[in-house]
């Protein structure tokens, strides 16, 4: 579904990514985990389309298309998502106007009918109550006021409206407490389908112990630097990042 | 020519009717007394009249240009203007399909019914509007409520007295440079009384859109509201005009009697300019509302887009106790385009109210200033006025100003005043864009979040296309 190869990007000519070689498949998760700095953001905002980075070197392909050739909202009008780190406040703006207009726009490019107001409502009403979400959140300005939870409950929200084919959560958990992740963890839990991939971005392990991933890769200095299954994560709770500077720690951990 | 032959020839004239004589019922450009004469005469107007428009071309003659605002233009000719031209049939183009692609585009973006396209487009169509028809039907509903809504030429005749009792009793021919030229040349405009404790049933002008463009460039409306009525007036039109004249000074007078309610609605989308700023619309604008009883209440709502010049001040005199003045606003500049707008809210009376929400987007090279004067006079005991003003910026070479001016002359007298500068932020347009929103979408939805609450004061179908308006104003602003 993705494929990303010997990926280079720089902003204002300082690399940041230097080589990333990535393969995801639908129905795949797969966890990014690296030490801040590493430029994991970097990765999910440019797959994303985020303009002002410059693509040096490499490719990604998203369902055989040129990723990188398409603007944001193609790429989205495609089915990939991102969950944003910092979601952000569109004041006077509702929250169902956001919603409504993002989803009949993929629903035009899929052919399908839109859906009026009314139907919509309807469409929305079990994806609030699967992220516990008050109906009030749906009338309130985009973000605008809302506690950094809710902002990242409305981010699965907006997922789970749109139904991508393939999700990147850019650091979902942080800012979460314990309830409120194991609510979005159980809502991106019960979306995912055979047909969708999820790439999780993360500093820390706690979100892997309720989204069960099938890889885990661990990014440093722009590079991934090392790949693994679930048990991955666990080491790096257990050791740190500290020992990814050492070259010979890294050879001992995965000879 | 002398002015006994000019009498002679004016008095020949009429009775022919001039509809029928196209090209001899134009003035040569020019202002002087026999101007005047010639025009007053054209309407066969009564001699109060007359004698108003003289006056107040003489007094026109002491004034001078007002240099005080932000706008700049080339100096204007007001002897190269013509300033009377019966209404006649533009000799624009015969179809749709002889029309500019791009401004058929506008309109099928605004969503303007098929058949105002040609109205609007300036095509020349004998066939009679549907909307006559529905306009001639609520004309009738209206009159057996008492309440006038006519052209100012017919006010003139059919109800003297009251065009005499309230002309220039708000906007007095002396206010200020353009408004003494339109007290002396105005060419026509709408009138409307309200009886006592009528609520007019509907949105004054929706209806009529199309038959009430065409005003000419110094148009004069006179809104009287008697005790305990109450009026929405529609004024404008979201899709652009064709227009020949480059300059626009209107003069709008409205008066609330005690517990009466006016509610005035504008959008303004006359010709801007191209992208260079070649053309465009100036648009001098006086527009002020007296309470004059308890308890009156009048509110301006105006989404100003189009014209290369706006110069305008929506205000209210708050002279009844208790009575309150609303300002709503959203002034968009592009391109080249330049807005000096705001309010003056002149608080008299005592427990006076006062709102002003004030929101100017500038994009392109566009230069915006909001300029507010607050005024609260001795007698205005326990007045207050919450002022808002609220600027958005896109790209680098725009420019917002604001300039609130305050005088309180009662202690009692509260004013508060707000104000913030924005840029619509990448990451917000990111943000939207990663959600499957064109550019153009997403600058959209940002912008009319901005202006909702104003959006919010107009009558729901015309901030429907205030919305679209907006967005198709902004095309290609960013990026």
């Amino acid at each position: 579904m993705l494929t990303i190869h010997d990926l280079h990007v720089s902003i204002a000519g300082k690399p940041i990514l230097q080589g990333i070689d990535l393969a995801v498949k639908s129905g795949e998760i797969h966890a990014i985990m690296g030490p801040n700095g590493s430029g994991k953001s970097t990765l999910a905002q440019v797959l994303a389309g985020r303009w002002g980075y410059e693509v040096t070197r490499g490719e990604a392909r998203f369902l055989d298309q040129d990723l990188l050739a398409m603007a944001p909202e193609e790429r989205a009008r495609a089915g990939l998502f991102l969950a944003f780190q910092y979601p952000m406040e569109i004041p006077g703006v509702a929250n169902v106007q956001l919603l409504r207009t993002a989803l009949n726009g993929l629903r035009r490019t899929r052919g399908q009918e839109e859906l009026d107001a009314f139907d919509f409502l309807e469409y929305v009403k079990d994806k609030l109550a699967l992220l516990e979400m008050d109906d009030a959140l749906l009338y309130r300005a985009v973000n605008e006021g809302f506690s950094g939870g809710e902002k990242k409950r409305n981010e699965i929200l907006q997922m789970a409206v749109l139904q991508p084919r393939l999700a990147l959560l850019d650091e979902t958990d942080s800012g979460l407490d314990i309830d409120a992740l194991r609510v979005v963890a159980h809502g991106v839990n019960a979306l995912k389908d055979a047909d969708q991939a999820i790439v999780l971005v993360t500093h820390y392990q706690r979100l892997l112990d309720h989204i069960l991933p099938d890889f885990v890769h661990v990014l440093a200095g722009g590079r991934i630097v090392c790949s693994g299954g679930r048990d991955l994560a666990l080491e790096l709770e257990e050791k740190g990042y500290g020992w990814l500077a050492d070259e010979e720690d890294r050879a001992e951990l995965h000879p | 020519m002398g002015n006994d032959d000019l009498q002679k020839q004016l008095a020949k004239e009429y009775r022919w009717g001039f509809v029928t004589d196209i090209e001899q019922d134009t003035a040569p450009p020019g202002l002087n007394e026999d101007t005047i004469r010639l025009i007053s005469g054209k309407k066969n107007e009564p001699g109060f009249m007359l004698d108003w428009r003289i006056q107040a071309y003489r007094h026109w003659l002491t004034l001078k240009e007002p240099g005080w605002s932000t706008v700049r233009h080339p100096p204007i000719d007001y002897q190269a203007i013509r300033y009377y031209a019966a209404p006649r049939r533009p000799a624009g183009p015969k179809s749709l399909a002889e029309v500019d692609p791009q401004l058929l585009a506008t309109y099928e973006k605004l969503g303007i019914p098929l058949a105002e396209r040609e109205a609007l487009a300036g095509v020349a169509v004998d066939a009679v509007f549907d909307s006559v028809s529905v306009a001639t039907t609520f004309k009738d509903k209206l009159e057996k409520l008492g309440i006038v809504f006519c052209s100012f030429s017919d006010a003139v005749h059919k109800h003297p007295d009251l065009v005499r009792q309230y002309l220039g009793s708000v906007v007095p021919y002396t206010d200020n440079f353009f408004a003494s030229l339109n007290s002396a040349v105005f060419s026509d405009g709408s009138f409307v009384y309200v009886p006592k404790g009528v609520q007019c049933p509907m949105e004054l002008s929706t209806y009529f859109r199309i038959n009430a463009r065409n005003s000419g460039q110094f148009e004069r409306t006179l809104i009287i509201a008697d005790d305990g009525a109450y009026v929405s007036y529609l004024e404008g039109c979201t899709a652009p005009m064709r227009d020949e004249n480059q300059l626009h000074a209107a003069v709008v007078e409205l008066i609330a009697l005690k517990d009466a309610r006016i509610k005035y609605s504008t959008v303004q989308n006359w010709y801007p300019g191209d992208a260079e700023g070649r053309g465009g619309i100036y648009n001098f604008v006086t527009k002020r509302g007296e309470c004059r009883g308890e308890r009156a209440h009048i509110s301006w709502t105006q989404v100003e887009t189009g014209s290369a010049i706006t110069w305008k001040y929506p205000s209210c005199i708050l002279t009844g106790d208790d009575s309150v003045g609303e300002f709503h606003s959203v002034a968009l500049t592009n391109h080249h385009q330049q807005a000096d707008t705001g309010t003056k809210m002149i608080h008299v009376g005592r427990n006076t109210r006062s709102t002003i929400v004030s929101k100017g987007i500038s994009a392109g090279r566009g230069g915006n200033a909001y300029r507010g004067l607050v005024k609260m006079l001795k007698g205005a005991d326990n007045a207050r006025n919450h002022s808002q003003c609220d600027s958005l910026l896109m790209g680098p070479d725009c420019a917002a100003h604001t300039f609130p001016y305050i005088e309180v002359k009662n202690p009692s007298a509260r004013v508060e005043h707000e104000a913030s500068t924005s840029r619509i932020g990448e990451d917000q347009l990111f943000y939207l864009r990663s959600r499957g929103l064109s550019e153009e979408d997403a600058v959209g939805l940002i912008v009319n979040g901005f202006c909702k609450e104003v959006f919010n004061e107009l009558p729901m179908e015309f901030a429907v296309e205030a919305q679209k308006l907006l967005a198709v104003s902004l095309e290609g602003a960013v990026g």
